[in-house]
């Protein structure tokens, strides 16, 4: 029987409950995100649970779309640089020679600019849309799940079970999914939580300097920009958003790290 | 050693270069069009032209590449699109003030995260352990911009401490311009503490749980005599790996931290000419970014080398 500890817990219980309110959020949302249904900036009330934000909107049913938007962003680009990111590392470290110093110097060079800076440059001639924006934080993101991936393979590909299937004569796409990756599945997945959360953390940064998802739209570092200027007068309506970006990052992160000691453990000791 | 640090200032240079052409053509081969970008959807097919012939995007990309490339080593960054403004001139001031609050920021954070990585390691498993890495988990859980706010939201706005807006101008003496910067130096000190913390911890642990410390240990010496001879001088390279490694961090965090303060650095200056599309400046500007960047990684290695005997006296 498998016992999950008590912080793991409280990370499955938090992050399950974003993705559910991330998935139902029409049905939840007491009001329309987009509708204007008070004053501006009222404060916490009965009929509005967090308050309104700077145009009178319900700034609860604004962080439950604004966090699908988030959720949804963060994990479509999850998705690109881990599948493209583990084949491409992979497939390098299979074939060998040339193909994996080319392609590891030219990741090296793409790293050595600040991810931040070279989204940036790129979203100064892409037109900043939702697709556009998934793939390139999800291109520029592949660079570290890359180097990982590289890592971890490099020490799969000199055992015997590997030489052991080159020598029966099979494919390279073959070892690369049917020897390597599942003996490289565990820290990928550590990771992979890991990944997740700079993601949430990159779209939020990349909306909050007005160069992610557009308005109307708003993920939760949009709702961030549209509710600065209330922090002068003592409204707290721009921090809601960063506590629930803490609590989903803290959340998944303690997923991560029972993930990470489970397969420690069951290194230590396979029969135990 | 000399051979390497040689090595290794021979790669940064090359990695400079390949970094600048990489931002350059990055640009060319992308689907979209700089005259069309600055000019918005509406411009009429004359108006395009004229921009496209002042920009001299008709003649080949790889020309450009080298003019521009000359012109940066000589120091000219060209003129912005937007407003014809020489973009060397507009960046050196916004540089130094950058380097203004970095340096500040750096000045703090750098001495408290190594106290701080020590602390945590002297009291490893204990409470001040576990109350530093509550917390700095927390702090790099959270974006760069919220921590931002929510220092500004308390310190400024509820307690009324401080300005919440950093204004600095020529006039300034240095202690006004300090108070003006506080408040952003405090934010970037938070958000490079927390990182710098955690790797300084798990640098030093590496070394405390070497064998060579296990046997000064059975050997008698004392706690003092082991971190002085034996702890310290090997864990001088991995601790300045992770404070270079941290500044390179500092960078984008004074991007964020320069918007959320509207203070008028470099980071502001990017972001404001990205949203205008005006490639000229964003090209200059990731490019100076770019450069600090590589910089930091190779004082970085070359430290490590330096301070690593083996690489020291080859045999």
């Amino acid at each position: 029987m498998m016992r999950i500890p008590l912080s793991a817990l409280i990370g499955l219980f938090f992050t399950g409950l974003f993705f559910l309110s991330a998935i139902f959020a029409p049905w939840i949302a007491p009001y329309d995100p987009s509708a204007i249904i008070g004053d501006f900036w009222e404060p916490i009330s009965w009929e509005h649970w967090l308050g309104t934000d700077n145009i009178g909107r319900d700034l609860l049913s604004r962080m439950i779309y604004g966090g699908r938007t988030t959720i949804f962003v963060a994990a479509a680009a999850t998705v690109i640089s881990f599948t493209l990111g583990t084949t491409l590392a992979f497939s390098a470290v299979v074939i060998g020679g040339w193909v994996d110093m080319v392609l590891s110097r030219f990741i090296d060079l793409i790293m050595s600019i600040p991810t931040l800076i070279f989204a940036l440059v790129v979203l100064s001639v892409v037109p900043v849309t939702i697709p556009v924006l998934i793939l390139v934080m999800g291109l520029l993101d592949l660079t570290r799940v890359f180097r990982l991936a590289r890592a971890v393979s490099v020490d799969i590909n000199v055992m015997d079970y590997v030489e052991a299937a080159k020598l029966r004569g099979e494919k390279t796409m073959w070892i690369v999914f049917r020897e390597i990756l599942p003996n490289a599945l565990s820290p990928l997945v550590a990771e992979l939580g890991l990944r997740f959360i700079f993601m949430v953390l990159f779209v939020s940064t990349l909306s909050f300097l007005g160069l992610g998802v557009q308005p109307p739209d708003a993920d939760w570092g949009g709702i961030v920009k549209e509710n600065k200027e209330g922090l002068i007068y003592g409204i707290p309506a721009a921090i809601v958003p960063g506590i629930a970006i803490a609590i989903l990052a803290i959340s998944v992160n303690l997923i991560a790290d029972w993930v990470l000691s489970r397969t420690a453990s069951l290194k230590g000791g396979r029969n135990g | 050693m000399i051979k390497l640090v040689i090595q290794r200032l021979a790669l940064g240079c090359l990695l400079l270069l390949a970094a600048s052409a990489l931002i350059f053509f990055g640009i060319e081969i992308l689907p979209g069009d700089a005259a069309q970008a600055v000019l918005g959807r509406s411009a009429t097919a004359e108006a395009l032209a004229n921009l496209r012939a002042e920009m001299g995007l008709g003649r080949p990309a790889i020309v450009r590449y080298f003019e521009w490339l000359g012109g940066v080593v000589r120091g000219d960054l060209g003129v912005a699109l937007t407003n014809g403004v020489d973009i060397t001139s507009a960046l050196a001031d916004r540089f130094s003030k950058t380097l203004f609050l970095a340096f500040w920021a750096a000045l703090i954070s750098v001495p408290l995260a190594i106290f701080l990585g020590l602390l945590a390691v002297r009291f490893r498993d204990r409470w001040p352990d576990k109350m530093i890495s509550a917390i700095t988990l927390t702090l790099i859980s959270v974006p760069e911009f919220i921590v931002g706010y929510v220092i500004m939201f308390f310190v400024a706005v509820k307690w009324q401490l401080l300005n919440p807006l950093s204004i600095v101008t020529a006039n300034m003496g240095v202690f006004e311009r300090l108070e003006a910067i506080l408040l952003p130096v405090l934010v970037l000190t938070f958000v490079v503490l927390a990182q710098m913390m955690r790797m300084t911890r798990a640098a030093i642990l590496n070394v405390m749980e070497s064998a060579y410390i296990e046997t000064a240990e059975l050997k008698g010496l004392s706690r003092f005599e082991i971190i002085a001879r034996h702890a310290f001088p090997n864990s001088i390279a991995p601790v300045v790996n992770v404070v270079m490694l941290n500044m390179a961090y500092l960078i984008v965090g004074v991007v964020v931290v320069e918007v959320v303060f509207n203070y008028p650095g470099m980071g502001q200056y990017l972001v404001d000419h990205v949203t205008k599309r005006d490639v000229p400046v964003v090209q200059a500007a990731g490019l100076i970014f770019a450069a600090v960047y590589i910089l930091f990684n190779m004082f970085a290695d070359i430290i490590s080398i330096l301070a690593n005997p083996r690489l020291r006296h080859p045999k």
